[in-house]
């Protein structure tokens, strides 16, 4: 296959890209404390949150971007940034979906995400952050009745404080890194899960994020707690219109899995990428961690074919005997689209295992990176991992690189580290031809079958959205 | 339903067919034989459109229509089927999804009636059968960690469902031990019908006990330098080639 016809494959529309009009309130950009004292003012939070926020904001002023990364891309000003904006149609919560502005319904029915409990995904519970604000969140009372907690993380600092104090910042500290330090000074809004003792959550937990407002930024936090013996199933997607200016995405999660306790983490990030010259798109700045307690386990899997720019490496502490981690990942990127992504598997019990499978795919002109440590302390007697790299090239001007650290501290510890680097070969291609399928299926065949481990990873819906995902970033007519 | 008239064509630049002619009819099964080095498989890639393969002179006319301006996907379409000599893996796409996606496409082009999924199964089992492959091969990724000779059968198992107006084997023989040299043959043999031209390009003559030709073509330096029946081979199999291109065989 030539690089024409692989450019022409690669070149393809951002269908999320529409912007919606909606009125809203907007703050004029840049960061100070009085920002800070006016966001946590218009929440109505209580008096220790926002000395929390103050706290992690003069931790952050103390600090620098990391500069560690496979990346380049210009400074980020934060006084460019809003750091908050909500549609003024939630500035009442709505108490049912008739009260929310028909406009928001429209753009997530657009986006494919239908509100109305009936029409829904059966089995799959959504909360909806806009911008700042969480819109709404369904299939709470359902949830409620086995116990479950599944709000937004604006009404849990209200409803559920002495949880909040407790965990938020437990898995990633304020001060864990600049954008961190930044999420937890301006943090807008995100999701509440608290799954009790021994609850097996009853539906998948699922949150759409949507960045609407030119110039704002998008400071989600999500915290979700499985209480001993429990499990819960969470599902995350993101999108953001088109736009020529970049946008800042800097979420933090903390993930808290109790003894026996599994949660299990999906995302399928599809912010805008940019064009194919670069312009516009997501910086997407993301610190995603999980606590593992003993006999627990915590899975991430996530798909990431959006973003400028994507630094993002979800974490697991091993910190209980027997605790398990996993991380599965897809990162697709194309046109100028520049990702470093992995994860940390943090091995401090004893008979801890970790799996990593990461498959990277580069087109375009982009730049694919994966970066990863597993660190096995003195005391994780008998820890395993496994990991798999994979990297699949389309094209010669794109770029793969593999950055794996490992630090083994314990003489019993397995580690295991394999690694490929493959292109679609012109004669897979040609055998697919051969046989009558035409160039474009061939292409999202062979990527969609290098996924494969991965995707048998996500939920059913989601692995199909996820395909499609693929194929539709692949898309384009092919001479 | 095949034509090729003083075809010369060049892998990456260097020219390889020198000015051949071929003529296969309906019905016909044709062995394209010859030293290593004299075009023969550059003849089947040619024909099914690989990517640096090039007409440069001549042309080469399936169903009267030239190869030339047809995608190879369009030639697939069309009935040409070429079961290759390399057959190459694609990890993770299951070969039911791959036989999918071409039979949908190729049946499609064709008008013939779409498989729903049971009819299908049941067609890929049967092919699989013929060549004594177990059905489980169908969930696993096309030529995924297969041996030699597995891949070669999943090409013959591939041909049988795709039913093509005209066959190219390239090598198939090529690595196989007599059983499954026996089993790829019968595939092939259930195959010939008045309506399907067969071409079969192959080094040695031992295939040809099995499939037995209605026409041998020696190649030799790009261009057919004998024709004859299936007498043909026999004598090439005694002599080798040397005493038809006037050069020691190396291989």
């Amino acid at each position: 296959m030539s690089q024409a016809e692989l450019d022409k494959l690669i070149r393809s529309n951002y269908e999320a890209g529409f912007t919606t009009t909606v009125d809203t309130e907007t703050l004029p950009p840049g960061l100070s404390e009085e920002v800070i004292r006016f966001l946590s003012a218009k929440k109505g939070e209580p008096e220790w949150m926002l000395e929390w926020r103050l706290d992690s904001y003069h931790k952050w002023l103390e600090m620098t971007p990391p500069d560690w990364a496979h990346l380049h891309h210009p400074p980020i000003d934060v006084n460019e940034v809003s750091f908050y904006s909500k549609p003024k149609s939630l500035d009442d919560a709505p108490k049912s979906l008739d009260e929310v502005d028909p406009e928001l319904l429209a753009t997530y029915e657009k986006l494919g995400i239908p509100l109305h409990e009936q029409e829904m995904l059966a089995g799959v519970a959504v909360d909806v952050v806009f911008d700042s604000s969480s819109v709404f969140t369904t299939f709470k009372e359902k949830l409620w009745e086995a116990g479950v907690i599944f709000c937004s993380i604006s009404e849990a600092i209200q409803e559920y404080p002495e949880l909040i104090q407790k965990y938020m910042g437990s898995v990633v500290p304020k001060g864990d890194n600049f954008y961190a330090a930044l999420n937890s000074a301006v943090f807008s809004d995100g999701s509440f899960v608290y799954i009790p003792k021994g609850v097996r959550c009853p539906m998948e937990l699922s949150t759409y994020f949507r960045i609407n407002e030119a110039n704002t930024g998008q400071f989600e936090r999500t915290l979700i707690i499985a209480d001993e013996g429990s499990y819960v199933s969470y599902l995350e997607g993101c999108t953001a219109p088109q736009r020529d200016e970049n946008q800042l995405h800097a979420a933090v999660v903390e993930l808290v899995a109790m003894p026996g306790a599994e949660i299990k983490y999906s995302t399928v990030q599809n912010w805008y990428p940019g064009d194919e010259n670069g312009k516009g798109g997501i910086y997407n700045f993301v610190t995603k961690r999980g606590v593992a307690h003993d006999n627990s386990k915590i899975s991430w899997t996530q798909v990431e074919t959006g973003s400028a720019i994507t630094w993002k490496y979800p974490s697991v502490i091993l910190r209980g005997d027997n605790s398990i981690g996993e991380f599965y990942s897809v990162a697709l990127t194309r046109h100028m689209q520049q990702a470093d992504t992995g994860t940390k598997m943090i091995h401090l019990g004893k008979n801890t295992k970790s799996t990593i499978i990461s498959k990277g795919i580069s087109a375009g002109r982009s730049s694919n990176s994966y970066r990863g440590l597993v660190r096995i302390s003195p005391r994780a007697e008998n820890a395993r991992n496994f990991t798999q790299c994979d990297s699949l090239l389309l094209g010669d001007t794109c770029g793969a690189h593999t950055f794996p650290y490992i630090e083994s501290k314990n003489p019993s510890a397995t580690i295991e580290h394999e690694a490929t680097t493959s292109k679609v070969s012109d004669d897979q291609m040609f055998l697919c031809r051969q046989r009558g399928i035409d160039p474009e299926k061939a292409v999202s065949m062979i990527v969609n079958g290098f996924c494969k481990e991965v995707f048998k990873e996500l939920p059913m819906e989601f692995a199909v959205e996820a395909g499609k995902l693929l194929e539709v970033s692949l898309e384009g007519a092919v001479g | 339903m095949l034509e090729i008239r003083d075809l010369h064509a060049t892998v990456a630049d260097k020219p390889i067919l020198k000015g051949l002619n071929l003529t296969v009819n309906p019905g016909e099964v044709h062995a394209i034989m010859g030293p290593n080095g004299s075009g023969k498989s550059t003849l089947a890639n040619v024909l099914a459109g690989r990517d640096n393969y090039a007409i440069t002179g001549g042309e080469a006319l399936f169903e009267g229509k030239s190869l030339a301006k047809q995608e190879p996907e369009e030639r697939a379409q069309a009935g040409l089927f070429l079961a290759f000599q390399y057959p190459v893996e694609i990890p993770g796409v299951s070969n039911m999804e791959f036989l999918k996606a071409a039979l949908e496409s190729v049946r499609g082009a064709q008008g013939k009636e779409e498989w729903d999924s049971v009819t299908l199964l049941r067609q890929a089992r049967a092919a699989c059968k013929q060549v004594n492959l177990d059905a489980s091969f169908l969930k696993r990724g096309v030529n995924e960690g297969f041996s030699g000779g597995e891949k070669k059968r999943n090409e013959i198992m591939q041909m049988l469902l795709m039913e093509p107006k005209l066959a190219l084997l390239d090598e198939t023989d090529s690595g196989l031990d007599i059983d499954a040299l026996q089993t790829v043959a019968k595939g092939v043999n259930s195959l010939r019908s008045p309506e399907r031209g067969i071409v079969l390009v192959t080094h040695y003559q031992r295939l040809l006990d099995y499939i037995v030709p209605d026409f041998v073509h020696v190649l030799s330096n790009g261009q057919i330098i004998k024709s004859g029946g299936k007498e043909l081979a026999h004598e090439l199999e005694e002599k080798g080639y040397g005493w038809l291109t006037g050069e020691e065989e190396s291989a």
